[in-house]
C-alpha cells in the first residue's frame, strides 16, 4: 500500500495546517488587530489546508504520470548499444523484462547479467526519485500554506477563495462523465482503425462469413481469417428480436393492468416484485437460462420431433426477455400514468367501455412514450451480455431457424478478448471494431428513444 | 320490452339497439382483455418465482459436504522436524484408509479406495501440523472432505440404479461408501469450506471467500471515487450551472452513458486503464473505475432529482439571512437531499455488484486461489466467480455456482433492503 503512503501523509499535514490556520486567525480575531474579519476563522484554516494539498498532490500525480517512463529511458540510454538496436517488439520485450525483474515476478531461470544490472540501476533511481519527489511534495506543500498562512488577516477574503476552489472541482467533477464518453469513443475508434488498416470496412460489413482466426504461420491451415460481421449481427438481431416479442407484449400489458386494474393492494404487491426482476444480475439469468430453460426446450423439442441445439437462440432469446419486462413495463407505466385522465373521463362519457378506452385512447395518446421505451429496451438487448455468453452459441451462422445455435455481438467480443492475447493481431482489434459497431448501434437507438418520450412528455405538462 | 328481430321492420331501430345487441360481446372482451392483463403480471411474477425456485432448488444443498471421519496417525518417524511442509501427508491419509479396509491388496482397488477421500485433504493436514506441531507423534480423529463424487452420491445426483460403466463410482467404490456411512464416518456436514476457501479446481475445495474479498475491495474502490463525483456533479448541475450548450451537452451524456451497454465499459478499461494507463490487470482497483464510470449516471441522476425535490423556499431562507450560496449547498440543501443521493448510491452500488460484462474485459476472470488483500492484487468478484463455476463440467460445481448466486442475491437484497428503508425513514414530503 506504498501508492497510499505519501497521499496519506500529504492529507495529516493538511489537517495539521488547518488547526493552524484556524488557531492564528482565532487569535488575530481576538487580538482585534486591524478591524474585523471578513471570514471567519473556519475558512480561513480551509484556505491554509487546501493550499497544502493541491500543490503536493499536484507533485504527487506528475511523478506518478512520468516516473516509470523518465526512468526507464534513462536506464535503457545506459544499456549497450547492440541491446538497443533491435526491432520495435524485442525493445518492448525487453522493457518488459526488465520491469518485470524490477518488481521481482522473476520467471526465468538464466538472467543476462547486463539486464540484472539495468535492474538494480533501476531501483536505484526508483528510490533516489521516490525521494526527491517526497522532497519537492513536502517542499510545495509547506511553502505554499506559509504564504497562506502568513496572509491570514482581516481582509483576506478567505471564504470566497475556498468557495470558489470548491466550485471549480464540482465543475471539475461535471466532466467526468463527458471525458467518460470520449474515452470510449476513442479507444474503440482507435482500435477500430487499427483493424480496418488490415480489413477494409467493406468487408467488415457485408461480409457473410465470420471466422476471426489468424494463423501464426502463413502456410498453416485456415490462415485467411474472415471477419464478415453480418451473421453476428443477424444473430444479435434474432436474439433480441425472440427477446422483445417476449417482453413488450408481456410488460405492457402488465403495465396496463397495474396502471388501470389493478387495485392500490395489488399493486404494492406486483410493483416491488417486478423490480425485483430488474435487479437480478444478469449472469444469474445465464445461469438460469444454460440450466433450466435451455434444456427444458431442447427435450420439449425432442417430444415434438424438432431438432433444437442446446444453445438454441430460442432459450437465449427467452431468458433475455424475462429480463427486460421489468424494463418495458415500468417505462410504459410511466407513460400510462401520464396521460391525462381527462383523456379518460371523455372516452368513459361517450360509453366506451375500460378496455376500449384503453385501446383506442389511452395506448395511442401514450404510443410515442412506449415505442421510445421499447427502443430503449431493444439497446438493452442487443448490449446484453452474460445471457447470451452463458447460454447461446459461438458459431457464426446465417440462419433464420431459432432453434439453431447463434452467436451475437457481445459474444464475440467476450470470446476475443477474454484470455491471453496480442494486441496486435487482427483477432483482437475485430473485438474493438465489434464494440464500435455495438456502441453506435445502442447510441443510434437511446438517442432517438430519449428524443421521443421527452418530446411526448411536453405535450401533456 | 325490447326482443331482438320481434318486430322486423315495424319499427325504426334506435342507436340503443345498436348498443345493446353490441354490449354482451364488448363486455366479453373486457373481461378478456382483463384477465390477459392479470396473466402478464402473473407471469412476471411467475418467472421471479421459477428462477428462485430453480437456484434455491438447485443451490441448498451445497451448503453441506459430504466428510469423511479418519483416524489419522501422526507418527514422529514421518516428519522432518526442520522440513515440516515436505511430509508425506497424502501418505497418512491412505495408511488409514488402508486400516479401515485391511482388504484391499491390489494396487488399482487401493487407488479407487483412496479416490473417495478429496485430494485437497493432504493440504489440509500439512496446515493442521504446521499451525501445531504439538499433533506430531498422536492420533486424532479428523473430518475429512470426502471426494466430490462421493459428495454427489449422498446427495443423490448419482443414481445407483445407472449401470456401473455409466457411473463415476464403481459398484466396489459404493459398497466402501456404504460400509462407512454405516460406521458412522461419512456423513453429509455443514460446508465451512464453501465460505472460508478461495476459489479451487475440486469442487469441494473450492468457497467463495477470495471472490467475496474482491468484490468488497472492488465496492470500496467504487463507492469512494462514484459517491463523492456523482454528487459534485449533481450538486454543480443543479445549482452552479448556467444553461449553456456546454450544460446542455453534460446533461445529454449522461443520459446515454445510463444506457450504453456495460460490455463497452469493459472496453473502455481495457484500452485506457489497462492500455494507456499501464494498472494491474485483474485488479479490484481497475475494476473499481471501470464499475465507477458505470454507476456515476445512476447516482447523478438519482442525487439531481433528490436535490431538486428540496424546496426552493429553504434556500431563500438561508440566502436571506446572509449565508452565500455554497453555505446554503453545504449547510442546508446536501443534509435535507442526502437520504434520496444515499438511495440512489445504494441502489448503482447494488447494480456494479451483480454486474460481470466489463470485468471480463479487465482480466478479472483469472483463476485465483489466493484471497485478495489489497487493491492491486489479482482478484475476481462474486458474479465472475459464478460464470467460472457455471463453466465448470463437474456436476458438484452446479450446486456450489447456485449456492454462490444464493449469496450474491443475498447481498443485493440486504443492499436493496436498506434502500428501501433509508428511503421510507427520511423521505419528506413538503
Amino acid at each position: 500500500m506504498s501508492s497510499l503512503f505519501y497521499p496519506l501523509i500529504l492529507l495529516l499535514l493538511a489537517s495539521v495546517a488547518f488547526g493552524q490556520g484556524k488557531r492564528r486567525a482565532f487569535a488575530m480575531a481576538a487580538r482585534k488587530s486591524g478591524g474585523r474579519f471578513h471570514s471567519r476563522p473556519w475558512y480561513h484554516g480551509m484556505l491554509v489546508a487546501l493550499w497544502c494539498l493541491i500543490p503536493g498532490l499536484l507533485v504527487y500525480i506528475l511523478w506518478i504520470c512520468f516516473a516509470d517512463t523518465l526512468i526507464t529511458r534513462m536506464v535503457l540510454h545506459d544499456l549497450p548499444r547492440e541491446m538497443l538496436a533491435r526491432s520495435a517488439g524485442q525493445k518492448t520485450l525487453l522493457i518488459n523484462d526488465l520491469h518485470n525483474l524490477v518488481a521481482g515476478h522473476v520467471a526465468a531461470r538464466n538472467i543476462d547479467p547486463v539486464l540484472q544490472r539495468a535492474a538494480d540501476h533501476y531501483r536505484v533511481l526508483q528510490n533516489t526519485g521516490r525521494l526527491i519527489m517526497a522532497v519537492l511534495m513536502l517542499a510545495a506543500a509547506v511553502l505554499s500554506a506559509s504564504l497562506v498562512y502568513f496572509r491570514i488577516g482581516p481582509d483576506l477574503r478567505a471564504r470566497n477563495k475556498v468557495e470558489r476552489i470548491a466550485r471549480i472541482s464540482l465543475l471539475l467533477s461535471s466532466t467526468v462523465a463527458v471525458l467518460t464518453t470520449i474515452g470510449i469513443v476513442l479507444s474503440v475508434l482507435f482500435e477500430s482503425i487499427r483493424f480496418f488498416r488490415q480489413i477494409p470496412v467493406t468487408d467488415f460489413l457485408f461480409g457473410l462469413k465470420w471466422s476471426p482466426q489468424m494463423a501464426m504461420r502463413a502456410d498453416q491451415v485456415g490462415s485467411s481469417g474472415s471477419f464478415g460481421a453480418v451473421p453476428v449481427l443477424a444473430g444479435t438481431f434474432m436474439i433480441s428480436g425472440i427477446a422483445l416479442a417476449v417482453a413488450v407484449p408481456v410488460g405492457l400489458m402488465s403495465a396496463i393492468y397495474l396502471s388501470e386494474y389493478a387495485g392500490s393492494r395489488v399493486r404494492t404487491w406486483a410493483k416491488p416484485a417486478m423490480e425485483i426482476l430488474a435487479g437480478v444480475p444478469t449472469v444469474v439469468y445465464g445461469f438460469f437460462a444454460a440450466l433450466v430453460v435451455a434444456p427444458s426446450i431442447r427435450d420439449l423439442g425432442t417430444m415434438a420431433g424438432l431438432e433444437v441445439s442446446s444453445e438454441s437462440a430460442l432459450a437465449a432469446g427467452l431468458v433475455m426477455g424475462i429480463m427486460i419486462i421489468p424494463f418495458v413495463s415500468s417505462l410504459s407505466d410511466d407513460v400510462i400514468n401520464a396521460v391525462p385522465q381527462s383523456l379518460r373521463d371523455g372516452s368513459y362519457g361517450l360509453g366506451a367501455t375500460r378496455s376500449e378506452t384503453i385501446v383506442h385512447v389511452v395506448l395511442p395518446a401514450a404510443l410515442p412514450g412506449i415505442v421510445g421505451g421499447i427502443l430503449l429496451a431493444a439497446s438493452r438487448a442487443i448490449g446484453e451480455t452474460m445471457i447470451v455468453v452463458m447460454a447461446a452459441g459461438l458459431s457464426a451462422r446465417l440462419t433464420a431457424n431459432p432453434l439453431e445455435a447463434v452467436t451475437t455481438v457481445t459474444v464475440q467480443i467476450v470470446t476475443l478478448l477474454v484470455g491471453d492475447q496480442e494486441f496486435d493481431s487482427p483477432k483482437t482489434l475485430a473485438a474493438f471494431a465489434l464494440g464500435l459497431l455495438l456502441f453506435v448501434v445502442t447510441l443510434i437507438l437511446n438517442v432517438v428513444a430519449l428524443h421521443v418520450v421527452r418530446r411526448y412528455r411536453e405535450e401533456y405538462e | 320490452m325490447k326482443k331482438h328481430g320481434a318486430m322486423p321492420g315495424k319499427e325504426k331501430v334506435t342507436a340503443m339497439d345498436v348498443v345493446q345487441k353490441g354490449l354482451a360481446r364488448r363486455y366479453r372482451r373486457e373481461r378478456w382483455f382483463r384477465r390477459m392483463g392479470l396473466a402478464a403480471v402473473l407471469a412476471s411474477i411467475g418467472f421471479l418465482g421459477l428462477l428462485f425456485v430453480s437456484i434455491i432448488g438447485n443451490g441448498w444443498s451445497a451448503f453441506t459436504q459430504a466428510e469423511v471421519l479418519l483416524d489419522i496417525d501422526f507418527a514422529a518417524a514421518q516428519f522432518d522436524v526442520d522440513n515440516l511442509a515436505r511430509a508425506n501427508y497424502g501418505a497418512l491419509v491412505k495408511k488409514s484408509l488402508q486400516k479401515l479396509f485391511p482388504g484391499v491388496k491390489d494396487r488399482r482397488q487401493k487407488r479407487k479406495l483412496y479416490r473417495l477421500v478429496s485430494s485437497g485433504a493432504a493440504f489440509i493436514l500439512q496446515k493442521m501440523v504446521m499451525q501445531d506441531t504439538s499433533l506430531i507423534g498422536t492420533s486424532r480423529r479428523i473430518w475429512l472432505p470426502a471426494d466430490d463424487e462421493v459428495d454427489m452420491l449422498l446427495k443423490g445426483y448419482i443414481s445407483r440404479s445407472v449401470p456401473e460403466s455409466q457411473r463415476r463410482l464403481t459398484d466396489r467404490q459404493i459398497g466402501w461408501i456404504d460400509r462407512l456411512i454405516a460406521d458412522g464416518r461419512l456423513k453429509k456436514r455443514f460446508n465451512t469450506t464453501f465460505f472460508t476457501a478461495g476459489d479451487s479446481r475440486e469442487p469441494e475445495l473450492a468457497g467463495i471467500r477470495g471472490a467475496v474479498a474482491g468484490s468488497l475491495l472492488t465496492m470500496l474502490v467504487t463507492l469512494l471515487l462514484s459517491f463523492p463525483v456523482g454528487v459534485a456533479t449533481a450538486v454543480y448541475l443543479e445549482e452552479f450551472a448556467p444553461r449553456n450548450r456546454w450544460t446542455d451537452l453534460i446533461e445529454v451524456n449522461i443520459n446515454n452513458l445510463a444506457a450504453v451497454p456495460s460490455i463497452v465499459f469493459g472496453l473502455l478499461g481495457l484500452a485506457f486503464f489497462l492500455g494507456v494507463l499501464g494498472l494491474p490487470r485483474s485488479s479490484p482497483l481497475v475494476g473499481g473505475l471501470v464499475l465507477t464510470l458505470m454507476t456515476l449516471p445512476t447516482i447523478i441522476i438519482a442525487s439531481r432529482a433528490s436535490l431538486k425535490s428540496v424546496p426552493p423556499s429553504i434556500r431563500e431562507a438561508a440566502l436571506g439571512i446572509g449565508a452565500s450560496k455554497m453555505q446554503v449547498i453545504v449547510h442546508h440543501v446536501l443534509p435535507l437531499a442526502m437520504p434520496g443521493m444515499m438511495t440512489g448510491t445504494i441502489i448503482g452500488m447494488a447494480q456494479a455488484l451483480g454486474e460481470t460484462a466489463p470485468l471480463l474485459m479487465i482480466g478479472m476472470v483469472a483463476f485465483i486461489v489466493d484471497v485478495p488483500t489489497g487493491l492491486t492484487d489479482p482478484a475476481t468478484v462474486l458474479p465472475v466467480q459464478i460464470y467460472l463455476w457455471a463453466d465448470a463440467p463437474e456436476r458438484a460445481f452446479v450446486e456450489r455456482t447456485a449456492a454462490a448466486i444464493m449469496v450474491l442475491l443475498a447481498f443485493l437484497i440486504c443492499m436493496n433492503g436498506l434502500a428501501v428503508y433509508l428511503r421510507r425513514k427520511f423521505e419528506r414530503r413538503w
